[in-house]
């Protein structure tokens, strides 16, 4: 009878034993579509390469419903292991100490090695904090670039082969295909991030104080400079002759670019395998304008897409399988297959080196122009973009450039009015963080 | 002559009222106290630190200018989103009520909308009104009229009036239809032998016994366009152009769920709180009046 039981508990355990051998990660992230089979298929490779840890993606909706989840889920004590969050809850994420681990700190405690120097320095940069330390791990990031009709500039008389590189060109290419009978000559999509955080680091000018928030949370908006203002009040003018025609916030605008209404557009360098799965005319990406006046330009754009953080509060046998998980996402190989699957940025070196041997760039025109655009040295105006409550800061942006475009307000005071609106924003961020 | 029932149990009546009051406490109490806490902190989205910064928050939306015109603009919403909610319903549940074929198929048409999620509504108008794709828009271009609600506030403004409406009409419908159905039939055919016609008919005898229904809608319908429409609103505009769409649920929502912003968001749904249990007490005090049951 003893020697039953003994056996009967020895199976148990035996039982228990192989169900447990495999620790569970679980992973948020907003990836929809195409995108979601991607992510669906790096956790099948990373599970099926070893069998003690298995990784979990889980959709858990567009990138602030999955960040609003995990944050009830964690003030519940279940969060996730790995969390996607987008670019603009990067201050939220990182203020939050506590609440995540760094990403620097679960590899090192794994014993594997990560080497932040490896990656894009705008990406790096971005999400390193003032200590040097990286804190979450670059997942998929983008940037903004300029897509043009090559059809509507040959009707309009222009040079299809070669991409306005000024904004005067590009204002100039707006008035023609206006005057061909263009009713949409140019439009811009996520208006806050092309017009005035990428425009800021690709003219080398001050976005916000404090290394535009990289260097502490007591940034404060730099916004209506005269560049800032000189550059508005070209759109708003731009809008009022019928050149610039407003699409909508966040991504609207795009459709009107794939259905040819639209001529000229910026947006994220992510649009592309839209556009080459859509556009009925020959198109061309190129890099965003400038104004070649001001010193220092063109410099860097600022990166969007989003990374992923570890939350805080796991087993350390939960945190191993992490870091083998980031360690098998920091292979080159894997790196350069998702860069080229996605037209997200190659987040590393090594991938875009790898990318280009393999003649990527070569048969698919435009998109090493995110990249090109990218990989400069980073000064302190264009390392990136991180400021509290900045959600609600694009709100602002977006509810005062549309009056802008409507010609209800000036650029100067609608700047100022977002300068005076987000500051408020900031300072209430910084004290609601402070420890 | 007092026709009155008379609970003797002292338990009874506690024990009847228990399982109401305890949904109550855990759904409506329960959130409402913690909106009231929070609207009194300053706190980080992981509420890893809390600080109690007493009426600061009010203090600061009573502050800002923007935060004070969106409650013109709510005012304005709601008046147009229940008026027009309510007599366009109580038009098809006049017609409803008077078809005698095929009543089973117009009824379910009617209904259909109630089954669509606010957002899914909000999608829906903003597509068929969409500059560049919508149907809508399109044939409103052919006759001359220039529709663009990304830029133009008074049509934004328009169009989730009309999804709200739209969204609202199965259940007013229901309501006046079941009300219209339950008048009984003898006062009509009297008034009728007596030779009045279907206009007067309506006025003096349909409408005045339609009154609760009438007052309970409005109560409803009200509440509906404080609290519900928020779904519709960022579908459909997100508040834009400008602010001329965002009113004060809205924000609430902007700031609470997509910012994280908690505790002004909290202090928001507070104010909003105090202006339906006001709107309301106005409403039983001084509509209620009007009401013959």
């Amino acid at each position: 009878m003893h020697f039953k039981s003994l056996a009967i508990a020895a199976a148990i355990a035996a039982t228990c034993a192989s169900a447990q051998a495999q620790t569970e990660i679980q992973w948020w992230h907003s990836m929809t579509a195409v995108n979601n089979e991607w992510v669906n298929d790096l956790a099948k490779q990373f599970n099926e390469s070893q069998k003690e840890y298995k990784v979990v993606p889980t959709f858990k909706g567009v990138y602030d419903e999955s960040m609003t989840a995990a944050i009830a889920a964690f003030r519940s004590g279940n969060a996730p292991h790995i969390l996607q969050v987008f670019e603009v809850g990067t201050a939220t994420m990182m203020a939050s100490k506590g609440a995540t681990v760094p990403v620097g700190k679960v590899m090192s405690d794994a014993g594997l090695s990560f080497d932040p120097k490896a990656y894009i320095p705008a990406v790096a940069g971005y999400y390193t904090a003032p200590n040097g330390q990286m804190l979450s791990f670059p997942f998929n990031s983008s940037t903004t670039i300029f897509y043009y009709n090559k059809d509507a500039f040959k009707k309009a008389g222009l040079n299809p082969d070669v991409a306005p590189k000024t904004w005067p060109e590009v204002f100039e290419a707006a008035k023609k295909l206006k005057a061909s009978g263009h009713s949409c000559p140019m439009t811009l999509a996520w208006q806050g991030w092309t017009q005035l955080e990428s425009f800021s680091t690709w003219h080398n000018v001050e976005f916000a104080t404090k290394s535009n928030g990289l260097a502490g949370m007591d940034a404060r908006l730099k916004i209506n400079s005269p560049l800032h203002v000189k550059h508005i009040d070209n759109l708003a003018k731009a809008a009022a002759a019928g050149e610039f025609v407003y699409k909508g916030r966040a991504s609207s605008a795009q459709a009107s670019f794939t259905s040819g209404e639209c001529a000229m557009i910026q947006t994220s360098s992510g649009f592309y395998g839209d556009v080459a799965k859509n556009a009925k005319f020959s198109y061309a990406l190129a890099p965003l304008p400038y104004y070649s006046d001001v010193k220092g330009a063109p410099q860097n754009t600022v990166i969007g897409g989003a990374s992923l953080w570890v939350m805080a509060g796991k087993k350390p046998a939960e945190y191993k399988g992490v870091a083998a998980f980031f360690d098998f996402l920091s292979q080159s190989k894997v790196q350069a297959a998702s860069h080229q699957r996605t037209g997200y940025l190659p987040v590393t070196m090594a991938a875009y080196d790898l990318t280009e041997k393999s003649g990527f760039y070569q048969k698919n025109p435009g998109t090493d122009v995110a990249v090109q655009q990218m990989i400069r040295k980073v000064t302190d105006n264009s390392r990136g973009i991180r400021l509290g409550n900045y959600v609600q800061i694009r709100t602002i942006e977006d509810e005062e450039l549309e009056q802008v475009w409507s010609g209800k307000k000036s650029a100067k005071d609608a700047l100022d009015s977002i300068v005076k609106r987000g500051d408020e924003l900031l300072a209430r961020f910084e004290r609601a963080n402070k420890k | 002559m007092e026709k009155r029932v008379l609970f003797r149990s002292t338990w009874l009546p506690w024990a009847l009222l228990l399982p109401q009051l305890l949904i109550i406490s855990i759904f409506f109490f329960w959130p409402a106290a913690q909106a009231v806490l929070q609207s009194f902190q300053v706190e980080d989205a992981f509420g890893m630190s809390t600080e109690w910064v007493g009426l600061e928050n009010f203090a600061n939306l009573l502050d800002d200018p923007t935060y004070l015109n969106s409650f013109m603009r709510t005012a304005l919403f709601s008046v147009l989103v229940a008026g027009l909610g309510i007599t366009v319903s109580l038009i098809l549940a006049i017609f409803a009520d008077r078809i005698v074929r095929a009543a089973m198929l117009y009824k379910t048409l009617l209904i259909v909308p109630y089954a669509v999620a606010p957002v899914i509504a909000g999608v829906l108008w903003m597509f068929m009104f969409s500059p560049s794709l919508g149907v809508v828009a399109h044939y409103l271009g052919e006759l001359g009229y220039d529709w663009n609600h990304i830029m133009n506030d008074n049509q934004a403004m328009a169009l989730v009036v009309l999804a709200s409406v739209w969204k609202q009409i199965s259940y007013n419908f229901l309501f006046f239809l079941a009300g219209l159905q339950s008048i009984p039939k003898s006062l009509i055919e009297a008034a009728s032998i007596d030779g009045a016609g279907p206009w007067r008919r309506f006025w003096n005898i349909q409408l005045p016994l339609l009154s609760p229904t009438t007052f309970f809608l409005l109560v409803i319908n009200i509440v509906y366009a404080f609290f519900d429409t928020f779904g519709i609103i960022d579908a459909a505009t997100a508040g834009g152009p400008g602010q001329s769409t965002s009113i004060l649920v809205y924000k609430v929502y902007q700031d609470g769920f997509k910012s994280l912003d908690l505790g002004s968001s909290a202090a928001q749904s507070v104010i909003l709180m105090i202006i339906v249990v006001a709107l309301t007490v106005v409403q039983f005090r001084y509509v209620e009046k009007k009401v013959q049951y």
